[in-house]
């Protein structure tokens, strides 16, 4: 529960966080932390236009998009209380659960019958396929090292070892750092902000989206980084008491959204044929993590 | 009691395979469907009857060829029968509408309902027999008449070349089955499937392990691991919808039974056997769905996908197997209990994908994933049925596929706990595979369903540009034409079959714990003497699973909850209905939209390392380019390397012995008479040779 909150909060203002470093970085005021979230609301008062090649599977897609967020972040613990929903094996349902809201955005994308949306499924269903070994093994190697297997077990006893288990956290932290940029479309893979559809992933997916719709896929998306960052906080809160771990939280996800600020002020968009092998480094990085983990446990041969 | 259900069941197919010469086409398909209707029932009373009151035996006195034979049903048999049961039922269903426009082919169809009949017979009698020369004549009884539904458009050239193929690797299969029993037979003297648990505990561990490994081929041509698929990927679009559907739902997995019988029975070194399967499945799983995606035919491509199915269940298998090897009862749990429900769980949905492809193939007449599109406003039921399959194969919750892959999924995490490096690497190598199969079946489905059901029809896509005119004019005048057939392929009764399976697809979704009981019964088979730490730890899978259900439910809701919200509000605003948006383009859209090809460039990009993608192509070339042109045939290198090449070089060898194919009827008679002649003398010649022998060493 306390996560739940913690998280719809933070998804008002993550996103602005975002754009503000990235304006501050480019030596610009830029709006207030509150802006995309007035943007959002905006969305959602105006009027929608739908295309007439599009079915009832456009209509519904995004609905389920933002539920399957939610259903998500539900099973995301803060320390040491869990979720709303946790059971042992629970990350693989997180995993499967985003994956359905996927796959209805996708064929949202191909109900539509445009190319630039087709374009943009084809890359979305390519790249979220690619991530998620990373995302299983790295879960996995937290599972070999804790010995549980359910987010809240393994966040809940991840601190109790040595200062070994800090490194993997922050291993961890850079792979869902870029997880969180891949799932989420941002920089180093995909460019919200560029001015050419055939550049462009996730933001292509959705040209068609209009008023209410788009406000939701909008949201889903600050919902999605600020759950990446609970994830990510979890690595550092363990079992402190709550009034030290709330503000942790934010911090952690402060210092997050101003990284992810940060990368996009500096890092230019891979070239799109790129970004396969840039996701691959991910897995392998989790690879690291996997075997790091046995070498600590000596069960390594 | 089941003895004599069991005898009225085989008495009552056998007596409506009898009548079906004496009725009229129409007759025949009534009669079929009833008989099936009513055996499926006998069928099931059997089965739910032994899940109550226990597993039956009784043992007929046969002869001397074949020795007692013992009829076993236990909960393993009861489980596929169950399978087997719907599955043909809703196939028989379908396939009764799905038939009619073929009604005036009444001999084809006179053969097709009987051979229908001997496969639903067989198959079911299959899973109840043990022993093992009857099991061998009742399997071929099954190829045979499988290799009839097969090739009912046996006038195409190719449903007849995918048809031999099937019948002659079916027989490969067999040829393995036999070696097996017959190494059996030699060593212990019986032919019940009992004498195979005496003959592992009797013999040295490698020929327990080298009898598997027979029994293991020739399952696995049935099943279609890789590399023994290749006749699957070929028989399913040759046959007719509900064959295919079938097909992939329960002859394949009679493969799969098969396997879990014989580890029933084997007792030897299960931890060989479990790297064994697991490394064959994650193969199978992973090398079926990336071959999957690129093809072309809906078919096609829904065949691959039983075999990356197929290999979702051997790592089900295989981790089973390591949990009985190194004793981690959880582990077998997981395993064995994750393949036996994706068993059910991919006979429903593979089925339900197979039917809606077959009503796409009534409306078009085409299967080529290029040429269609936009038939969610043609036949919507079909289309949103096809999307509850689609959601349902790719694992994804609420639906049934998630459950089992869940169940799998728990036992690699637990057995990533262990101490042994190789073990820890073999999850580590499966879990990897099933995530990897997971994300490539959501590309691949996302096409098939994207692709074929939503945009707009891309019949014109085809590169007959000359003809393009004269072919809008013709799809014009036939729309009138076309709306009555969506009316047919649409009506209540032709897509009921399909509302039922998708209901038991929801339904195990939702309600997954309801499964636990029979499955554990199943499971306990393998596992006998369950611990009560692991039995307690069972329950807590199964507080899991309730878990999930509520889990599922909630998504559901708040999923309508959320679209009813967002309803209102568009509702309030000012909404209105225009054309996609094109960047400023509005001319043609049908030839601008994305096709199967391009939704899969990139991956194919990818992939082509390690697939065999033959590409054609033709550029732009000069001021005046002409008709460009770019061809992809996905191939299969196993394919190739296996069979097709080893053919040539036979057919190579085989050339040098023409001159015997000389034309001439005496000679025949003549190759026939020696033939013969050595058969009767062999004996006699090997006695001789003895004898000489003996001489030989006097000497």
């Amino acid at each position: 529960m306390v996560s739940l909150v913690l998280i719809i909060l933070t998804s008002l203002f993550f996103t602005g966080i975002v754009v503000r470093t990235k304006s501050i970085a480019s030596g610009r005021k830029g709006p207030g932390i509150f802006q995309p979230m007035k943007d959002i609301i905006r969305l959602w008062k105006k009027g929608s236009v739908y295309s007439t090649t599009t079915s009832f599977i456009f209509q519904i897609a995004p609905s389920i998009y933002i539920a399957s967020v939610l259903m998500a972040i539900l099973m995301i613990p803060h320390g040491n209380h869990p979720g709303i929903i946790s059971f042992e094996g629970d990350f693989v349902m997180f995993a499967y659960v985003l994956a359905l809201g996927k796959f209805l955005m996708i064929i949202s994308a191909l109900d539509t019958g445009s190319s630039f949306e087709g374009m943009g499924a084809s890359r979305e269903a390519l790249y979220s396929m690619l991530v998620e070994p990373a995302f299983f093994i790295l879960i996995g190697s937290f599972a070999l090292f804790t010995g549980q297997t359910s987010f809240h077990g393994i966040f809940s006893s991840l601190h109790y070892g040595s200062h070994i288990s800090y490194m993997l956290g922050g291993l961890a932290t850079f792979v869902f750092i870029f997880i969180a940029m891949i799932e989420n479309s941002r920089m180093p893979v995909d460019d919200p902000k560029t001015h050419l559809e055939l550049t462009m992933v996730h933001e292509v997916m959705i040209l068609d989206n209009s008023g209410f719709d788009l406000g939701l896929i909008m949201y889903t998306t600050h919902l999605k980084f600020a759950m990446y960052g609970a994830i990510i906080s979890n690595f550092f809160i363990g079992v402190l008491p709550l009034e030290i771990s709330i503000p942790l939280f934010f911090a952690v996800q402060i210092c997050f959204a101003v990284v992810v600020g940060i990368i996009e002020s500096f890092i230019a968009r891979f070239r799109l044929g790129h970004n396969p092998q840039f996701i691959f480094i991910l897995t392998s990085v989790s690879l690291l993590i996997f075997f790091g983990v046995l070498l600590v446990l000596g069960k390594f041969i | 009691m089941a003895k004599l259900l069991f005898e009225i069941f085989n008495l009552i197919a056998i007596a409506t395979v009898i009548s079906i010469p004496f009725l009229n086409t129409k007759g025949r398909g009534i009669l079929t469907l009833s008989m099936i209707a009513a055996l499926t029932g006998i069928s099931s009373v059997l089965a739910l009857s032994v899940f109550v009151n226990g597993p039956a035996e009784f043992i007929y006195g046969g002869s001397w060829i074949t020795g007692k034979i013992p009829i076993r049903i236990d909960y393993l048999s009861v489980w596929f029968m169950l399978i087997i049961n719907f599955t043909f039922l809703t196939g028989a269903w379908y396939g009764f509408r799905y038939m009619k426009k073929y009604i005036a082919q009444t001999d084809n169809i006179a053969l097709h309902v009987i051979a229908f009949l001997l496969v639903y017979t067989t198959l079911n009698d299959i899973c109840m027999i043990q022993n093992g020369i009857v099991v061998l004549v009742v399997w071929e009884i099954m190829a045979l008449s499988s290799f009839i539904v097969i090739i009912f458009e046996h006038y195409k050239k190719e449903t007849l070349k995918a048809g031999i193929n099937f019948l002659i690797q079916s027989h490969v299969c067999i040829l393995f089955l036999t070696i097996a029993f017959m190494w059996v037979k030699i060593k212990t003297g019986s032919f019940d499937f009992a004498a195979i648990t005496d003959f592992t505990t009797s013999q040295p561990v490698i020929s327990g392990i080298g009898l598997f490994v027979f029994f293991f081929f020739g399952f696995a041509i049935k099943a279609g691991f890789v590399p023994f698929h290749t006749w699957l990927p070929l028989a399913h679009p040759a046959a007719p919808a509900h064959i295919s559907g079938i097909m992939s739902g329960v002859i394949i997995k009679i493969g799969i039974y098969g396997i879990l019988r014989v580890l029933m029975l084997i007792k030897t070194d299960m931890v060989t056997i479990g790297y064994f399967i697991l490394f064959i499945s994650v193969i199978t799983g992973v090398y079926g769905v990336m071959l999957a995606i690129v093809q072309h035919n809906l078919k096609k491509l829904l065949a691959y996908h039983s075999i990356e199915n197929i290999g979702i269940i051997g790592i089900g298998i295989g981790l089973g197997c390591l949990g009985l090897g190194y004793e981690n009862q959880l582990l077998a749990v997981a395993g064995f209990g994750g393949a036996l429900l994706h068993t059910l769980n991919h006979s429903l949905f593979k089925s339900l994908l197979f039917f809606g492809a077959g009503n796409v193939y009534l409306i078009k007449h085409n299967l080529t994933i290029e040429a269609l599109g936009g038939l969610i406003k043609r036949i919507p039921h079909t289309a949103y049925l096809f999307l509850i399959g689609s959601l349902a194969i790719c694992g994804l919750p609420p639906f049934n596929g998630f459950i089992s892959e869940f169940f799998i999924y728990s036992g690699l995490f637990k057995g990533l706990s262990s101490d042994l490096f190789l073990f820890i690497l073999a999850m580590l190598f499966s879990i990897l595979g099933l995530v990897l199969i997971g994300g490539l079946a959501l590309i691949c489905f996302t096409k098939a369903f994207g692709i074929v059901f939503l945009g707009i029809p891309r019949e014109n896509n085809k590169p007959q540009i000359q003809n393009s005119k004269f072919k809008i004019q013709n799809s014009e005048l036939s729309t009138e034409a076309n709306e009555h057939e969506d009316m047919v392929v649409e009506k209540a009764r032709n897509v009921l079959p399909l509302y039922l399976i998708a209901a038991a697809i929801i339904f195990i979704g939702l309600f997954p714990f309801l499964l636990i009981q029979p499955l554990t019964k199943i499971i306990a088979l393998y596992v006998p003497r369950m611990t009560p730490d692991v039995y307690s730890q069972i329950q807590d899978l199964l507080k899991n699973l309730t878990t999930i259900g509520w889990f599922s439910f909630g998504f559901v809701a708040l999923s309508a909850l959320i679209y009813f919200v967002r309803s209102y509000f568009v509702s309030r605003h000012k909404h209105s209905a225009d054309a996609t948006w094109g960047c400023g383009y509005t001319g043609e859209t049908q030839k601008m939209q994305y096709t199967a090809s391009s939704f899969i460039r990139t991956y194919r990009k990818l992939a082509e390392l390690l697939l065999l993608i033959k590409k054609q192509k033709k550029d732009a070339t000069g001021l005046y380019p002409g008709l460009i042109k770019r061809e992809t045939h996905p191939g299969d290198w196993i394919e190739t390397l296996l069979i097709d090449k080893p053919l040539i070089h036979f057919r190579k060898l085989l050339r040098r012995f023409r001159f015997l194919q000389n034309g001439n009827i005496q000679a025949y008679i003549l190759y026939g008479f020696i033939f013969i002649s050595l058969a009767v003398m062999l004996p006699v010649i090997i006695d001789k040779i003895a004898i000489i022998i003996k001489f030989l060493n006097h000497l």
